[in-house]
């Protein structure tokens, strides 16, 4: 009995250190990181922060953001409203916050989708080749033959205004080049060795894709999502600022510099804030995307660094 | 060459024929029924069923839809792109009348960005890792991440709110073109200085750039004579890529300084939700770009033979 349980003793003091072994890993893996890569990791916490005031909107927001009171239209900044009062004395960082739902919660949703289609469709394409590659291959020419950003606006321009539309017409055009990045690294792939070693041992096409191939192209696939996030962002938000997207009163941060445009003479700060806020979510996802593309691949050091 | 020119425009043709299929099937898009939505259009009363179905008939939305794409085809072969329910004009007199405000805005803005990017994109590869260098891989971040109609929104501010200098909105004099113009060259100057910049490290990196500064000659002319030019050269793909940005850009800008283009039609289209237009608008587009992608093409090819097609 005494045994058993010096040797349970043992045993938990050697989980409890293979634990604290693992944490320090993890933790020297993390700093060795942000030493390497700075940039990255500033996108990466931006990126985080902006998410998580974005889920936690309506808590943090001092006002409501539809709440219309005429008798304090446009304040400037100031001490109750640190950005703002619009033209209809809504608490501009309210909108703001609440508005970074509507942004950032669509684009990551547009990303989302976008990849997955890619995924699904060029590794279909790459893998089993033939008439399937030609037929995918084939509407992945034609879409990308398109300028994207016009062919959004017109789907989305057709089916109507709402975020909804807006989301769909940027997901219908940009599936495309995903597609064509997953397939070229699915065909990189295919030919190697521990592939034909998994076909060898008698794997199944379903095996091979799902442990083989999608493992091994997942970091430049991680790396296109997380650029696209930034450009879809950008695109999102120049459809919402001409009209089309998210709809009154709702805000959102494109929308938002559009409304603005009617009172940049008197209230600048309408204008400045919304953009910034663009500008610093497109730019997060932009130093963490170009930071994991050197890390993953030096071909490309000539072009960011 | 010849040869060459011919294999590619085979290549263009199942292309050309997957943009008209979509183009054509955009119009399915539409919620409801297109010929009430025609019948309807500019009128008080709801339309008679009649009305609808002479509408039907007119246009040919009561025959099988692959007979309805080819009568569609014909007419658009022949530039024929329907009429404006809005204005009754033609769709290809709309878009022709507002072509070239918004060519001259996206040509403004290209040449704007080219200068800008050229001498700061080359000045950061001959200076590798100086301040010049810093400098610019920041601006390149920033105007990568910027939204063009913000940037165009601030510039008002700045240059017509603040200072006064220049006009906010319309088309005029090149005072009026000036601050879209910049908007949109400040902007796509982010991705040309840092390609201009890459490509040309790249080129010093070969052989030949070392052979000539081994035989004395001045850093200056190594690099006017012998690096930019074949350095240039994978620039001038990516300005066709960039002009179709630029065209999309330019349609959003054009909103911001209410400048009397293609993309003030386009919204104006939207929201009226004109369909013949958008659709029209869409095609002609494309049309454009995918040409340009084929002469920027041609014109690698002629540069340097060495380019193969499909790479």
């Amino acid at each position: 009995m005494e045994q058993v349980d010096a040797l349970a003793r043992t045993a938990r003091r050697v989980r409890h250190r293979d634990r604290q072994n693992r944490l320090a890993v993890f933790s020297s893996a993390i700093s060795s990181y942000v030493r390497r890569a700075p940039a990255g990791f500033l996108g990466a916490l931006l990126l985080a922060s902006l998410a998580v005031l974005a889920i936690f909107a309506p808590l943090i927001a001092p006002y409501d953001p539809l709440a219309i009171d005429l008798q304090r239209a446009i304040v400037s900044p100031c001490w109750e409203h640190p950005l703002g009062t619009d033209h209809l004395g809504r608490d501009v960082l309210s909108r703001l916050l609440v508005g970074a739902r509507a942004s950032l919660g669509a684009a990551a949703f547009t990303v989302v989708v976008v990849t997955s289609l890619g995924v699904v469709l060029g590794t279909m394409a790459g893998f089993y080749g033939g008439w399937i590659d030609e037929i995918i291959m084939r509407l992945v020419d034609t879409v990308l033959a398109f300028p994207s950003i016009i062919l959004a606006l017109v789907v989305a321009g057709l089916l109507g205004p709402g975020l909804r539309n807006v989301i769909l017409g940027l997901t219908l055009v940009r599936w495309a080049g995903c597609a064509r990045l997953v397939r070229s690294l699915v065909l990189s792939v295919r030919e190697r060795e521990f592939i034909l070693a998994a076909r060898s041992i008698g794997s199944r096409d379903r095996r091979i894709v799902i442990r083989h191939i999608l493992p091994s192209i997942l970091g430049p696939v991680a790396v296109m999502a997380t650029l696209d996030l930034g450009s879809v962002l950008l695109s999102l938000s120049g459809l919402s600022f001409i009209g089309l997207g998210v709809q009154l009163p709702q805000p959102e941060w494109g929308a938002m510099v559009n409304y603005a445009q009617l009172h940049v003479q008197t209230a600048p700060w309408l204008a400045i804030a919304p953009g910034l806020a663009i500008v610093l979510a497109v730019l997060s996802a932009n130093l963490l995307g170009d930071t994991l593309r050197d890390l993953l691949d030096p071909r490309y050091r000539y072009v960011v660094s | 060459m010849r040869q060459y020119i011919l294999r590619r425009l085979i290549s263009l043709l199942p292309v050309i024929f997957g943009v008209s299929l979509i183009t054509f099937g955009l119009m399915g898009l539409v919620p409801g029924n297109p010929a009430e939505i025609i019948a309807s259009y500019g009128k008080e009363i709801e339309p008679s069923q009649e009305e609808i179905e002479a509408v039907q008939q007119e246009l040919g939305l009561d025959q099988p839809i692959p007979l309805q794409y080819l009568r569609w085809l014909g007419r658009v072969v022949r530039g024929d792109l329907g009429e404006s329910l809005l204005s009754g004009q033609s769709v290809w007199h709309e878009i022709t009348t507002h072509l070239p405000a918004t060519l001259e805005l996206a040509a403004g803005g290209m040449v704007i960005g080219l200068l800008i990017a050229l001498p700061v994109g080359i000045l950061s590869a001959v200076w590798r890792d100086s301040v010049v260098d810093q400098i610019s891989r920041v601006l390149a971040l920033l105007g990568a991440s910027v939204p063009s109609f913000w940037l165009g929104t601030i510039l008002v501010l700045f240059f017509a709110v603040r200072l006064g200098w220049l006009p906010s909105m319309g088309r005029g004099g090149w005072k009026h073109f000036i601050l879209p113009a910049g908007a949109l060259g400040l902007r796509s100057s982010a991705v040309l200085m840092r390609l201009t910049r890459a490509n040309l490290l790249e080129v010093l990196d070969e052989p030949y750039i070392r052979t000539a500064q081994a035989k004395g000659l001045a850093r200056s002319r190594v690099i006017l004579r012998h690096a930019l030019k074949p350095s240039l050269l994978p620039l001038a793909t990516m300005l066709g890529l960039q002009f179709g940005h630029l065209l999309g850009g330019t349609i959003i800008i054009e909103m911001v300084f209410a400048w009397p283009g293609l993309g003030m039609l386009i919204t104006e289209s939207i929201l009226g939700r004109d369909f013949p237009v958008i659709q029209g608008f869409a095609l002609f587009i494309t049309v454009v770009f995918v040409s340009i992608n084929f002469v920027v093409d041609l014109v690698c090819r002629w540069l340097d033979p060495r380019v193969q097609y499909g790479t």
